[in-house]
């Protein structure tokens, strides 16, 4: 049995090439006014909350500041991270992805759950699922910290205020939806770095996010886990 | 020591990617991409808002206490000066181009016309945000009244300031030239215009980014196209940088 459906693995790299661009970009984006405020107006650095360093250019797209075609790229890689984010919701609603592996249940929040995921020796490669942490953490991604990007992002946009005033007053104005937005991705640069070392500590993991890899049957109560060989 | 040759393996890499990235963004396949998006986010806007959907208006209370000036904040002609300093008796606003009755309005006969109130917030496209109260006549009143031929297609706003050595321009569609807050303002917050903010006159166009809004505004005129007017992308900003044409996003 495939471990990751077909849906699952285009939907995992189309995004990832999308959040770099969208990241890179939007650094590039922050560097043109590098102060943040709360509420609906901000323009004085007296009245900001935060300012942000300047991002170095190796770290930005395009390598120099380039307000313009950085626009250009965050405009663009907006659609695959927004569109692919509505299908793969709807394919994982579809073809149980959801239920199996994200959906919690009371026990999973309970303390008991959540150290015994963390002290669980099970190799990430379990069949069985994910365990209540992973649960929880990628059901913030999915449910939260994805969607706020897209809802933040829209929400910015002087044209979408017309369509939808609601999504400014939720957020709290829109210099309020711009901070969140500036803190919602790095809450996703954290994720993917924590995600990415993950990954690179059993890489076998990334190949079968390629390949679909295989479901083991359920394993009989093994041995101690084999550690990922190095080269 | 070990981290030499990294350190030159990352800078080489991102050298590479600078020079592959300055390749990919001038190409013609990058370029029509980029329009294709754009396009794309203002169909979706316009779908979702309609037409004339109109963006939040602000009370009082909730106005910024100053409103920032940015781009150009003076025109440097004598001229100028010294209508700004008499209050803009002379400033003319001339109607033209494709209209069947072209225009030439003082400021009193902008003021006689019926007004519009709005207080909304301004976004710049470096991000920061500003509101502020204005009153003018609506764009459409002009347009109306100058009768625009069938074959004008997009409105062109001239204006007095010159920045970086180009006359600044904008330009809109008639969906935004109709939309019943795009107006002429003359006043902020109840004050005839500021200096900084584009005296006398300056467009709204409330469902775009700051640098769409023309200062110093001298005329307004239909067009079929805007191929010829600057370096053909129908904005100051458009031609000296490569800014997005629909600034909504």
């Amino acid at each position: 049995m495939i471990r990751h459906a077909l849906s699952s693995r285009l939907w995992h790299w189309i995004n990832a090439g999308a959040i770099i661009v969208l990241f890179m970009s939007g650094l590039n984006i922050s560097n043109a006014h590098r102060y943040l405020y709360w509420g609906d107006y901000g323009f004085d650095p007296k009245d900001a909350w935060a300012g942000v360093m300047r991002f170095p250019g190796w770290a930005t797209i395009p390598q120099h500041y380039n307000l313009a075609v950085a626009r250009d790229w965050h405009i663009i890689a907006a659609w695959p991270f927004a569109v692919g984010l509505l299908v793969i919701w709807a394919a994982m609603l579809l073809n149980g992805h959801f239920r199996r592996d994200l959906a919690t249940c009371p026990a999973d929040w309970t303390p008991a759950g959540v150290l015994a995921s963390l002290r669980s020796r099970a190799p990430a490669t379990a069949a069985h699922g994910y365990n209540p942490v992973q649960k929880i953490l990628y059901g913030m991604v999915f449910g939260v910290l994805l969607p706020m990007m897209v809802f933040t992002g829209l929400a910015i946009s002087p044209g979408f205020q017309a369509a939808a005033p609601w999504l400014l007053e939720v957020l709290g104005g829109r210099q309020s939806a711009r901070s969140l937005h500036f803190i919602f991705s790095w809450a996703i640069f954290g994720f993917v770095v924590i995600h990415l070392m993950l990954a690179l500590a059993n890489w076998r993991l990334i190949l079968g996010m390629v390949t679909g890899g295989s479901r083991a049957p359920d394993p009989a109560p093994s041995p101690a886990p084999e550690s990922p060989a190095h080269g | 020591m070990v981290d030499l040759p990294r350190r030159s393996l990352i800078a080489a890499l991102a050298a590479l990617g600078a020079g592959a990235c300055s390749k990919i963004n001038k190409s013609e396949t990058t370029r029509s991409l980029v329009g294709a998006a754009e396009g794309g986010h203002r169909a979706v806007h316009r779908a979702l808002a309609g037409k004339q959907g109109l963006v939040p208006e602000y009370s009082r209370a909730e106005r910024s206490p100053t409103f920032k000036g940015n781009g150009s904040v003076t025109v440097d002609d004598p001229a100028y000066q010294q209508q700004l300093a008499a209050g803009f008796p002379d400033w003319r606003l001339e109607v033209r181009g494709l209209v069947e009755t072209p225009l030439s309005l003082t400021l009193a006969d902008l003021r006689a016309l019926p007004q519009r109130t709005q207080i909304t917030r301004h976004d710049c496209v470096e991000g920061w945000s500003a509101i502020g109260e204005w009153q003018g006549p609506q764009l459409s009143v002009l347009l109306d009244a100058a009768k625009l031929r069938k074959e004008a297609r997009f409105i062109i706003f001239r204006c007095a300031d010159v920045l970086y050595g180009r006359d600044y321009y904008e330009s809109v569609d008639m969906v935004d030239a109709y939309h019943p807050q795009t107006i002429i303002a003359h006043s902020l917050n109840g004050e005839p215009l500021p200096e900084k903010n584009g005296a006398p006159l300056r467009m709204r166009i409330e469902r775009q980014l700051g640098y769409k809004h023309a200062k110093y505004l001298t005329a307004i005129e239909a067009v079929a196209s805007f191929d010829r007017i600057g370096d053909g992308k129908g904005g100051f900003w458009e031609d000296y940088a490569g800014y997005q044409w629909y600034a909504g996003i």
